[in-house]
């Protein structure tokens, strides 16, 4: 327990200290935030259905908690696999092991500075959706906070499961940024599913942040919870959480 | 006492490759125990299944009590490693790792301490990728020993110090030793076998081919001695003749006569008879490295 902790404040200063990873996570989801809403504003969705984008809401209302889902995203297909696969690289992991630190306090620390950051990162995107447009504030917290933690969960577990099988940390890289962009675009976090084509939006529907930006987003909206999109990030927490746990490897 | 560490008939392949082929030896509590060989004959991969690094194929091993395939968390919070190829996140800072490592263990060293006795208390709050060859290794050397360990794996420590640092190692390897810390040392490096260890095993191609104290392996293995001198040009004895020696060897002005028991006078008595009288007549004692060769038939750079 005591080296969770030690291990989880060292992992917080190396995070803070690595430029790159704190851009990525915290400050790429900010610029998209500014780039969508200079663009399409806050006047709320066509009440037509036929029309609507937005799912009814203005844009921005409907960006923020998907942003706290791209948050989300960066760590789990990004940060986490490039940090792990380094850490095995390097031989960081090997030494870790040696002094008997166990894969729980290692991966414990990750999941810790991973909260953390999510939770940095969402109050940092609502500070400023909130300083520069007029957004809503969310609609149902005691739902929202529920949802937040397993999408948390949902894309850790992603991230210990590719940290854990691809072979590189120039893998993880290539591979990470492939499926954060792809999954942003058609999943949601991108342009809206309602103009994406019929095949897009098929595919989109099989990306995993298609479901967590609606488990985050019902409640946000005040659309209730959303259980069909919470038990698909269930399904994705377990299945990936037990081939990561199969597969890690020390060195 | 038993031995603190005992390993038998240890046995370790990757695919076609023997690593390990067949190992056996004890460690006692309380001293230096080298492992000494060439890169790749095995003694790396040995320790490490030692450390419940890597598992054997075959053979059983204990290291203080514990079976290292069954029992690695309980070995490794009571052992301290220092390994090759094993690194730390780049921008850590000297003091954070060794906090960290002393976390594992409730009756850890004052990590201060270690710092002024490796010599890093200056480069405290240096990032680890900052600091020279010499000092990470230095620093990896104190987090193998910040959990106060029992016994201690040293492989190749000394690599990357410079010659004074490495002497500071050693001196500060003896006091480890003198405060009860078994030392297992890897190395290929003679002098350090020699000038180090308490007793010696000679690892060759997966194999113990000798294993004793460094003085007791030169005499029962090494060739005998050798008596140089330099004698011009001038016309020497049959020095073939003299009893014990067994080559003389002209390479210009320099002579070299190999041989066993009182050469040394035999020889410096019949160069007098002849009237050559060399100022730079001197012996050369065997030395571990002579062991080495014999025994492996190769030198260790190779």
């Amino acid at each position: 327990m005591r080296t969770l902790t030690r291990l989880t404040w060292v992992e917080i200063k190396l995070f803070i200290r690595e430029p790159i990873t704190v851009i990525f996570t915290l400050a790429l989801p900010i610029i998209f935030l500014f780039v969508m809403g200079g663009v399409f504003g806050n006047t709320p969705d066509a009440d037509d259905p036929e029309m609507m984008v937005f799912r009814g809401v203005g844009a921005l209302d409907y960006y923020i908690p998907a942003y706290f889902a791209l948050v989300m995203m960066a760590i789990g297909t990004v940060a986490l696999p490039v940090h792990l696969t380094a850490y095995r690289e390097k031989g960081i992991l090997r030494r870790m092991r040696a002094s008997s630190i166990s894969v729980w306090a290692l991966l414990g620390s990750q999941l810790a500075v991973s909260f953390i950051i999510a939770v940095l990162g969402s109050l940092l995107i609502m500070a400023f959706g909130l300083l520069v447009y007029e957004p809503h504030l969310p609609q149902q917290v005691g739902l929202l906070i529920p949802g937040f933690l397993l999408g948390l969960l949902c894309f850790t577990a992603l991230g210990f499961f590719l940290g854990a099988v691809l072979p590189s940390t120039r893998a993880a890289q290539g591979l990470g940024l492939i499926l954060f962009f792809v999954m942003m675009i058609l999943g949601g976090a991108g342009p809206p599913p309602e103009v994406l084509t019929g095949a897009m939006d098929a595919i989109g529907n099989f990306t995993i942040i298609r479901h967590v930006i609606l488990m985050l987003q019902d409640p946000y909206l005040g659309f209730g919870w959303n259980t069909f999109a919470s038990l698909v990030a269930v399904g994705v927490t377990v299945v990936a959480g037990l081939l990561a746990a199969r597969f890690f490897r020390w060195e | 006492m038993p031995p603190i560490i005992s390993v038998e008939n240890l046995r370790k392949t990757y695919r076609t490759t023997v690593a390990v082929d067949n190992i056996s030896f004890d460690v006692n509590e309380g001293e230096i125990f080298g492992l000494l060989g060439r890169n790749g004959a095995g003694k790396t991969t040995a320790v490490e299944c030692l450390q419940a690094l890597r598992q054997p194929d075959a053979g059983r091993i204990r290291v203080l009590g514990y079976d290292p395939r069954t029992e690695a968390a309980a070995l490794r919070r009571r052992i301290g490693s220092q390994l090759q190829e094993s690194a730390l996140p780049d921008r850590i800072r000297v003091w954070e790792a060794l906090d960290l490592f002393a976390s594992v263990t409730p009756d850890a060293l004052d990590w201060q301490v270690l710092l002024e006795q490796w010599g890093l208390t200056e480069k405290r709050k240096a990032s680890f990728a900052s600091l020279s060859g010499g000092q990470r290794q230095r620093l990896l050397i104190a987090l193998a020993l910040v959990n106060n360990p029992k016994v201690v794996f040293l492989d190749e420590m000394t690599t990357g110090l410079d010659p004074a640092a490495r002497r500071v190692a050693w001196e500060l390897i003896r006091e480890i030793r003198e405060r009860g810390t078994t030392v297992v040392l890897v190395t290929h490096f003679m002098e350090e076998a020699e000038e180090l260890c308490d007793r010696v095993a000679i690892v060759d191609r997966g194999n113990i081919v000798a294993m004793d104290t460094p003085q007791g392996l030169v005499t029962q293995y090494a060739t005998g001695v050798r008596v140089i001198f330099t004698a011009g040009q001038a016309e020497l004895p049959r020095l073939e003749d003299i009893e014990g020696v067994r080559r003389v060897v002209r390479r210009g002005p320099r002579v070299e006569v190999e041989g066993s028991g009182p050469v040394l006078a035999l020889v410096a008595a019949a160069l007098v008879e002849h009237g050559i009288v060399p100022a730079d007549l001197r012996v050369e004692q065997p030395s571990l490295e002579d062991v080495f060769l014999k025994l492996t038939g190769h030198d260790v750079g190779e």
